[in-house]
């Protein structure tokens, strides 16, 4: 043995780190690396989905409660089957069959649903900010699955993922591991102003290094989000389409197309619907992104929602181990 | 890192040639005791299980003439302290690209101590199907087993104290073979 080689202590193993976050409520506060560390998770997450056993025992002993305020059985069924695949517990709580309709505010149900004694709760509310709240009421971590217009930061993250996966396969793996999106333009099409999935995807993919660009009719361009680095707006969807790594477009609902909005749902259909045109405008291997549920020949053509380039079904199937990571990330080293 | 301060070396347990011959007879003994290496299959467990799994099919290879499939094990996600640590575990991914089931699985690994990770390890193997057989190698036994778990092929068995650290050194990780025993300083 060399005598100097042979006096290097043993080092700890590298693999632990303080866990930095309490919550999931957007992405302020989270840095590139912690974000990557979550895909890179998500990894290993996927591939305990592949084996004959679905389920690791990981989060045995913890128990997550899944609150919606707003139904949205996708999410919640994605969010349920994240935790029960850890073997953790779930409590599901739905307002639709609760005392809020009673009039019960957020506050008497947290008070209630504390009682239960879940480690962690899964939060959707219409009005924005309500899991910011929760969070400063109760000593559980919180994750936002959506609220109001504000964010839906799992939906980023599952995007992000996705995306990711996509390129790499493509073979355009990413030349920065922090930086995933060095050098990717993300188009999203759409109600940009009453989405929380642009709002989310704007900040994701500009902390992972890539460009974002929103489009849609001026009244639903929201100035100030063109304000923040990286991202860019126009009201063309020709000028959005040129040059992006993937297009995204979102799930226009009819409601907010009204007179003061857009003269009709034939004219935003006539000039923001994601065609084949705008695909061959884009990188030549650009992908196409829908958060569903997707209205077929409104917001996106079918032959390009099902049509080869396509991640839609994709963006689905990585709601599960994206949210299994997002789990663990919050729950262990918690003590 | 505050558990790298204050260490001592106390002694060198296994020379690069003590180590060479263990690991040789290991190789020796899983092809004994399996009647050639047909249908055995290795499994080092992260980190340092992983480059031992490698060397001992290399030797594998060069005694019997083919090289058994080699997989990565992470036992995060088995680990049964996940609900008291304060700090989080690296999920890291898991290769076992070959099938499980009816194999003869050796899992290998650099110190076998309390037990509770070759508990994970078998937890993970038989989640992904089932194996004809689980065998263990390991380099060291450092006793202060808290489960009922032994290890079928041994480099050496060395007697500590839990104040101790015992360190595997691999020349593929540390640029030379070699065991030794280090202390926290008082």
């Amino acid at each position: 043995m060399t005598g100097a080689a042979a006096h290097v202590p043993p080092a700890p193993p590298p693999a632990a780190a303080a866990r930095r976050h309490r919550h999931l409520l957007d992405f302020e506060g989270w840095t590139a690396e912690e974000v990557v560390s979550l895909l890179e998770t998500a990894d290993v997450m996927a591939q305990v989905l592949t084996r004959p056993v679905k389920r690791v025992p990981a989060l045995q002993g913890y128990t997550v409660a899944t609150l919606f305020f707003e139904e949205s059985t996708r999410t919640r069924l994605s969010f349920e089957r994240a935790a029960r695949a850890q073997s953790a517990d779930v409590i599901s709580f739905a307002a639709g069959s609760s005392s809020l309709k009673k009039g019960e505010s957020v506050r008497d149900t947290l008070r209630t649903i504390e009682q239960l004694q879940a480690d962690l709760y899964v939060v959707r509310h219409p009005s924005a900010g309500v899991p910011h709240q929760i969070a400063r009421w109760t000593d559980r971590a919180v994750v936002n699955a959506g609220d109001g217009r504000h964010a839906h930061p799992t939906q980023a993250l599952l995007d992000a993922y996705t995306l990711r996966a996509a390129l790499t396969e493509a073979g355009l793996p990413p030349q920065d591991r922090a930086r995933p999106f060095a050098g990717r333009r993300l188009t999203i099409v759409g109600d940009i102003e009453h989405s929380r999935v642009a709002r989310s995807n704007a900040e994701l993919f500009t902390l992972l290094g890539g460009e974002v660009v929103l489009c849609g009719p001026a009244a639903l361009l929201p100035r100030e989000l063109g304000r923040l680095p990286g991202v860019h707006l126009t009201t063309d969807l020709d000028e959005a389409a040129s040059g992006a790594d993937a297009l995204m477009a979102l799930r226009i609902q009819r409601e907010r197309l009204g007179p003061r909005r857009l003269t009709s749902l034939a004219e935003y259909v006539a000039r923001y619907q994601l065609r084949e045109r705008h695909l061959a405008l884009a990188k030549p291997h650009a992908f196409v992104m829908h958060p569903g549920p997707l209205n077929r020949d409104v917001e996106v053509a079918t032959e390009l929602a099902d049509g080869p380039r396509s991640l839609v079904e994709r963006q689905v199937a990585s709601g599960v181990p994206v949210r299994m990571a997002v789990l663990y990330a919050l729950l262990v080293g918690r003590s | 890192m505050p558990e790298t301060a204050n260490l001592v070396l106390k002694s060198k347990i296994m020379s690069a040639a003590e180590f060479e011959r263990a690991l040789k007879r290991i190789a020796h003994e899983v092809i004994e005791r399996n009647k050639g290496a047909g249908d055995v299959a290795l499994v080092g467990i992260h980190t340092r299980g992983v480059p031992l799994a490698e060397r001992l099919a290399g030797l594998i290879e060069r005694f019997e003439g083919s090289r058994p499939p080699v997989g990565k094990l992470d036992i995060t996600l088995y680990r049964d302290d996940l609900t008291e640590i304060s700090l989080q575990p690296i999920v890291r991914r898991t290769e076992v690209d070959f099938d499980v089931h009816g194999a003869k699985i050796v899992l290998v690994d650099d110190v076998l101590y309390t037990g509770r990770t070759a508990r994970a390890a078998l937890d993970a193997i038989i989640d992904m199907g089932r194996p004809a057989a689980i065998q263990y190698a390991v380099m060291v036994d450092r006793g202060h087993r808290e489960l009922p778990i032994r290890a079928d092929y041994v480099g050496k068995n060395v007697p500590t104290s839990r104040s101790e650290i015992v360190h595997v050194r691999l020349r593929e990780v540390d640029g030379e073979d070699g065991v030794e025993l280090w202390e926290r300083a008082a």
